[in-house]
């Protein structure tokens, strides 16, 4: 803990805020997109916005695996738990992302579906080991952090002939996301979202490692700092990102060295390219269809892919129409932009993904209070 | 059914028939049905176990006198469902969590816990042995508090329709002399303080519950608190609020105090004791402490100028030696509870959201 201690203190936290407002230009704005959900919840948590000068904003991006998953994927499940009498397996925030006809997870374990929540893929792989009557299906979600434990556990489980494990697999690419939200017209042709840089991921480029960022910094010229989800990892990657801005730079930084090297994780990346292959695209929520942007199953494994198992098909399903999840993922829209937010749509009872884990921008926003702080300095003058 | 009175006829005697398995035997419906099983159950078990004057006379319920002294005293009822799992958890189980939590609901209500009542739903085929551990374990804390359990009642559940043991609560208390304590009497100035470390008892069961090994064991913190309670309001008989923060921690009970008194309250991160261990497990699990259940620990709301004489004798019980002076109560028609973080900024301390560790207690 002590060691953790160390990222979270205030002291250097006003020297690194002092050194920002010094080396931000007040001649210009700064526009950084934290692409993670773990930056997210850390900027809210510890008041990072306030600690900035005001001409420097973070814009929150689609670096949460519960928001960006679709309706159509959280369908699938549940049809798995209510009508192919499955265990249905999955992370805890998974059980309350809205799906079509009013359910969830949860909703639908209240309407007799058996799920579960499990902390890992190995809990999962364990309740198949100790159910062999049942079919036990591991809905796995996550960017690249997650999928080397899912690949483990489908090796596991192919090693020891479980007859009964299935993976569904949603498993989705970083740097496919990065790319999309590039290219789209928002920032690329019309600038109605300025991006100055991004606060690249953290325990993803354990993984993966900062090579991949390389590509942005050099074709798109946007400077990226790989940080850590510690709040002064944060605050030292903005001034990082200033500093690169000033100077007219484009590069991949690490701020990240005691976890992150230039090639990551090979072991993991090789376990991950033995057991995953590239879908050919994938719809994300908010982004729409995105090519090559997730992983399947390799036909090696397919007695383990729950989608071959059962013969599922992706039915795609359009988001509530008040819904601004799409847009505030694409950093076009803020939280308090949306019409549902904190009226109809809150932690307790959310429509749009964004409000269901504490990584999506509209619940860190919504949970640690920013918009009624805000509307209480405006009552206050 | 009641403890000890299943019928008219003259109580069924164990003479006869041979005693209860202890060591092997299992619940099973008979064990609920009214006969002579459900008669044999609760005399080798509870009654035993529990014995006092009252349940002795084996009636339907208990006639009670109030004690010498408490006669023009008001009355606290307080009770509470205990569905906690896993039903035997670092630091207690199941038996002794149902008699602290109802005597701490009636202490923070500022009075003396006299009598308890208490019904089982047991579900068929749990262990008997399993049965007489979580008796044992109430009737030692019901000794140690010196509150009797003096009536009661039994029922059982097929064999999938519940889990193992529910068991619900009720205690009946007497005002203490000149205490007046309520959740809307927190007022602008107040000061507000903890009676020790935070979020021991949530994290011990998330523990168990994921068999997670930590390097230093996390034990719940299940404790009656009315002695504590009987000594803060000697020393500091303006007491404003207490609460026991069980289900939802810290967070969600001094949101509570906000709302019903219509006033704010600001944090002092750094001010607030968490253990290590604690702290680690739920930097582990994503889970924040402030939200995570306490059995064994009080809030207090106190005027100001109280606040130094009450930690001082907090501190000198056992039950409060930890005892910290975490935040102030604050002007403020919102009525948010605020934190001020050890990093330096400020956030809002919101209810809890949904239910992240269900079965806690």
């Amino acid at each position: 803990m002590r060691y953790i201690e160390a990222f979270r203190d205030g002291e250097l936290a006003k020297g690194l805020a002092g050194a920002i407002r010094r080396t931000a230009d007040p001649a210009r704005t700064y526009s950084f997109m934290e692409f993670c959900g773990g930056h997210t919840h850390a900027i809210s948590r510890y008041g990072i916005q306030e600690l900035l000068p005001p001409n420097l904003r973070m814009v929150h991006g689609p670096g949460c695996p519960v928001c960006v998953l679709p309706i159509g994927r959280v369908d699938m499940a549940i049809s798995l738990a209510l009508e192919r009498g499955a265990m249905l397996c999955t992370y805890g925030d998974v059980l309350r992302v809205p799906a079509s006809g009013g359910l969830s997870l949860l909703k639908a374990k209240a309407r007799g579906g058996d799920v579960r929540m499990v902390y890992s893929v190995a809990d999962a792989l364990r309740l198949a080991e100790g159910h062999p009557e049942r079919e036990v299906v591991f809905l796995a979600i996550g960017f690249e952090t997650t999928t080397p434990p899912t690949a483990v556990a489908i090796r596991q489980a192919a090693g020891a002939g479980l007859g009964n494990f299935s993976v569904l697999c949603c498993h989705v690419l970083t740097p496919s996301a990065i790319a999309c939200i590039l290219d789209s017209p928002e920032v690329r042709a019309w600038g109605t979202v300025p991006l100055d840089g991004f606060v690249g991921p953290a325990h993803v480029s354990t993984v993966i490692g900062s090579r991949p960022y390389e590509f942005f910094a050099e074709e798109y010229r946007k400077p990226v700092v790989i940080a850590g989800f510690e709040p002064l990892d944060v605050m030292q990657a903005i001034l990082m990102l200033v500093r690169q801005v000033n100077e007219g730079r484009a590069e991949v930084e690490n701020e990240f060295t005691r976890a992150v090297t230039r090639d990551g994780n090979l072991k993991a990346q090789a376990l991950v390219a033995e057991v995953f292959e590239l879908r050919k695209e994938f719809e994300w929520r908010g982004l729409g269809i995105v090519p090559y942007s997730a992983l399947r199953i390799r036909e090696a494994f397919a007695p383990f892919d729950a989608e071959r198992r059962f013969a599922l098909d992706y039915r795609a399903v359009p988001d509530h129409p008040g819904c601004e999840c799409g847009a505030i993922l694409r950093g076009v829209k803020q939280p308090k932009d949306c019409k549902l937010f904190g009226g109809v749509c809150t932690p307790d009872n959310p429509i749009g993904s964004c409000m269901v884990s504490s990584e999506g921008a509209c619940a860190a926003y919504y949970t640690y209070g920013r918009h009624r702080e805000e509307a209480q300095d405006r009552a206050g003058g | 059914m009641v403890l000890g009175d299943p019928s008219p006829m003259p109580p069924p005697r164990s003479h006869g028939t041979r005693p209860l398995d202890l060591a092997q035997g299992r619940v099973d419906m008979a064990h609920g049905s009214g006969g002579r099983a459900s008669a044999q159950l609760v005399e080798e078990l509870f009654a035993k176990a529990f014995d006092n004057g009252p349940l002795r006379q084996g009636n339907d319920g208990a006639v009670l006198g109030l004690p010498p002294g408490a006669e023009g005293c008001r009355l606290v009822v307080a009770t509470d469902a205990h569905v906690v799992s896993p039903i035997f958890f670092p630091g207690g189980d199941i038996g002794c969590l149902s008699v602290h939590g109802t005597l701490n609901d009636v202490a923070v209500m500022g009075a003396r816990p006299l009598w308890m009542a208490a019904a089982f739903v047991l579900e068929e085929g749990f262990p008997l042995a399993d049965l007489a551990r979580i008796v044992a374990s109430m009737a030692r804390a019901s000794r140690e508090a010196g509150v009797p359990i003096v009536t009661g009642d039994t029922k059982v559940v097929e064999r999938g329709k519940g889990d193992g043991v529910f068991i619900t609560t009720t205690g009946v208390g007497v005002t203490l002399p000149g205490v007046e304590l309520g959740g809307d009497r927190a007022r602008p100035g107040d000061a507000v303080l903890v009676s020790g470390p935070i979020g021991d008892h949530g994290l011990a069961i998330l523990g168990q519950r994921e068999e997670l090994a930590f390097e230093s064991p996390i034990v719940s913190d299940t404790a009656a608190l009315h002695g504590l309670v009987e000594t803060m309001l000697g020393a500091a008989p303006g007491i404003h609020v207490l609460r026991d923060p069980t289900r939802g921690g810290v967070a969600t009970s001094l949101n509570e105090i906000a709302r019903q008194s219509g006033v704010g309250i600001v944090l002092e991160e750094r001010a607030i004791p968490v253990r290590e261990s604690v702290a680690a497990a739920c930097e582990i699990l994503g889970l924040d402490p402030l939200y995570a259940a306490c059995e064994g620990r009080c809030l207090v709301v106190c005027p100001a100028g109280e606040a130094g004489i009450l930690l001082e004798a907090m501190r000198s019980h056992p039950l409060g030696n930890a005892a910290a002076r975490i935040g102030e109560v604050v002007e403020d028609a919102q009525a948010f509870v605020q934190m001020r973080t050890a990093f330096g900024g400020s956030r809002v301390v919101d209810w809890l959201t949904g239910d992240q560790l269900p079965r806690i207690c």
